[in-house]
């Protein structure tokens, strides 16, 4: 990736696309500071990255498939209650108000019923809403979520962007998914990027519904074309 | 046997050795289980052999280390080996788990050139290797209780982390957990559980309290929590029945256990297979 000047403002549902090998994950991988970049600066929360302490602002949800070991002995309560530990900090435990907002987040993804389930038996859907809802449980100021809907059933999906078009009028959170998805996330997002080794466009969607044609060409190559999803 | 119990100190320090070990060897091997790294117990314990064998030729050739128990030297080479086998998995990322046969085989290898070195087998040997929980002295005890709560305590401390890390490590990283700091610390207690545990099942049968007590609480149990206590649960069932059965039909103490614990594996298999 070269020359990457990107920006997300308090507010924004940016989607972002590209083809494989763009450098999507990366981004988010630098963003999140897990890669360090050759050069240049990542802010969070307009603060240095190195210097940004406050981890619980951020939620993340990661593509389904490099997560977890599915035989792995945990409920869906003990997993979203990992989205707190980062805020508790070492040697401090789960106080009730924690514990009532981990029934809270379990609750706004509609997994409830499933709390002492093992997460192990729940579907891909399933599994992928409960990665949410421990994004969710420290109440973060932005979301960021990795091609959060590979794997996942058609109509989970629709309830999925109907999530996350909540949490963004409702709770104010500024979220940036990488998505393939062009078709149906153009309904839902604020903001479009297109990356491949650079921005190749980031402004509104209906700017880039008028010139889908002419950015996907840049993007993707002029072989391509988005399937159209009718609904 | 209980008036021998209280009649009888090795009995007692015995009884209660074990049973600190059967606490503290569940509750790390836990985590080492959903980790994949049950084999990691294995190589630490052929490490710790070659770091007892040092400690006893030192202690035969140099004054200096007369007074020093060669258990704390096989604990320093187990820290020392949980280290590189941390370096290595990094370099294998692809082969983690070749750190397991690379640091296993370099401890018997070391061991066994020592030992030679020392001249020959001797019947201290022979009781780290199958243990010896009948010849536990009181000093003995004191060590094993004090390291034993100390990794416990740890665990305890430091369970959301090890949690977090062992489901899902990235996850964790990028919640602000201290991935380095909490996997070096958990490298220490291993190495630590390891140590105080040869004394009762030996080292080549220490690794079988780490896993298979948690082996059959993964079979029946809800929760990661509750797959914790049940492990603790079973390896002390294990400790417990082992030492009575080895007392009265004078087995070996240490296999005595490891039979247990096999034992109870068993019928949680064969339970869980009828209910289905």
């Amino acid at each position: 990736m070269e020359n990457i000047n990107f920006v997300v403002e308090k507010g924004d549902f940016v989607g972002l696309v590209g083809p494989n090998g763009s450098g999507k994950s990366t981004l988010l991988k630098i963003i999140l500071g897990l890669l360090k970049p050759d050069s240049g600066q990542v802010k969070l929360f307009n603060q240095p990255i190195s210097s940004f302490k406050e981890r619980y602002k951020i939620g993340y949800v990661s593509q389904k498939a490099n997560s977890f070991n599915s035989g792995f002995p945990a409920t869906v309560y003990e997993v979203v209650s990992m989205g707190l530990y980062g805020k508790l900090g070492l040697f401090t435990r789960l106080s009730g108000v924690d514990k009532k907002k981990i029934f809270d987040a379990i609750e706004q993804v509609g997994l409830s019923k499933f709390s002492q389930r093992n997460i192990g038996h729940l579907s891909g859907g399933q599994q992928q809403r409960a990665f949410i809802a421990r994004a969710m449980v420290s109440n973060p100021s932005l979301l960021i979520l990795d091609e959060p809907t590979v794997g996942v059933d058609t109509e989970s999906v629709e309830r999925f962007y109907q999530l996350l078009g909540k949490l963004h009028r409702e709770q104010n959170m500024t979220l940036l998914m990488v998505t393939h998805d062009i078709g149906m996330m153009t309904d839902h997002v604020t903001k479009v990027a297109c990356l491949n080794k650079q921005i190749h466009f980031h402004g509104s969607p209906r700017d880039f519904e008028i010139s889908q044609k002419n950015i996907l060409n840049q993007v993707y190559g002029s072989h391509m074309h988005p399937v159209e999803h009718q609904h | 046997m209980f008036q021998l119990l209280i009649q009888y100190e090795f009995l007692r320090n015995a009884l209660l050795a074990g049973m600190v070990v059967g606490i503290v060897c569940p509750a790390i091997g836990v985590f080492l289980v959903v980790r994949r790294l049950s084999l990691m117990a294995d190589a630490l314990s052929h490490i710790t052999l070659s770091g007892l064998a040092a400690g006893i030729l030192l202690q035969k050739n140099l004054s200096f280390f007369q007074p020093i128990n060669p258990m704390y030297m096989g604990m320093f080479f187990s820290v020392i080996g949980s280290l590189f086998i941390e370096q290595l998995r990094k370099a294998y990322r692809f082969y983690q788990e070749l750190a397991i046969p690379i640091i296993l085989s370099a401890g018997i290898g070391l061991g066994v050139v020592l030992i030679s070195i020392a001249n020959g087998f001797n019947v201290d040997l022979f009781s780290y290797l199958f243990g010896s929980v009948v010849a536990i002295t009181r000093s003995d005890l004191w060590t094993v209780s004090i390291v034993g709560l100390i990794v416990l305590l740890s665990i305890v401390f430091l369970y959301k982390e090890l949690f977090a890390l062992s489901f899902d490590e990235e996850y964790a990283e990028i919640s602000g957990i201290k991935k380095r700091f909490v996997n070096l610390v958990f490298s220490i207690l291993v190495a630590l559980t390891i140590a105080i545990s040869m004394r009762i099942v030996g080292i080549l049968l220490v690794s079988a309290l780490i896993t298979l007590p948690v082996a059959a609480a993964l079979r029946i149990s809800r929760s990661f929590f509750h797959t914790f206590w049940i492990s603790i649960l079973f390896a002390q069932l294990a400790v417990l029945g082992g030492m009575v059965l080895s007392f009265y039909l004078n087995w070996a103490p240490g296999g005595t256990i490891v039979l247990f614990a096999v034992l109870i594996l068993l019928c949680v298999l064969l339970t869980k297979k009828r209910s289905k």
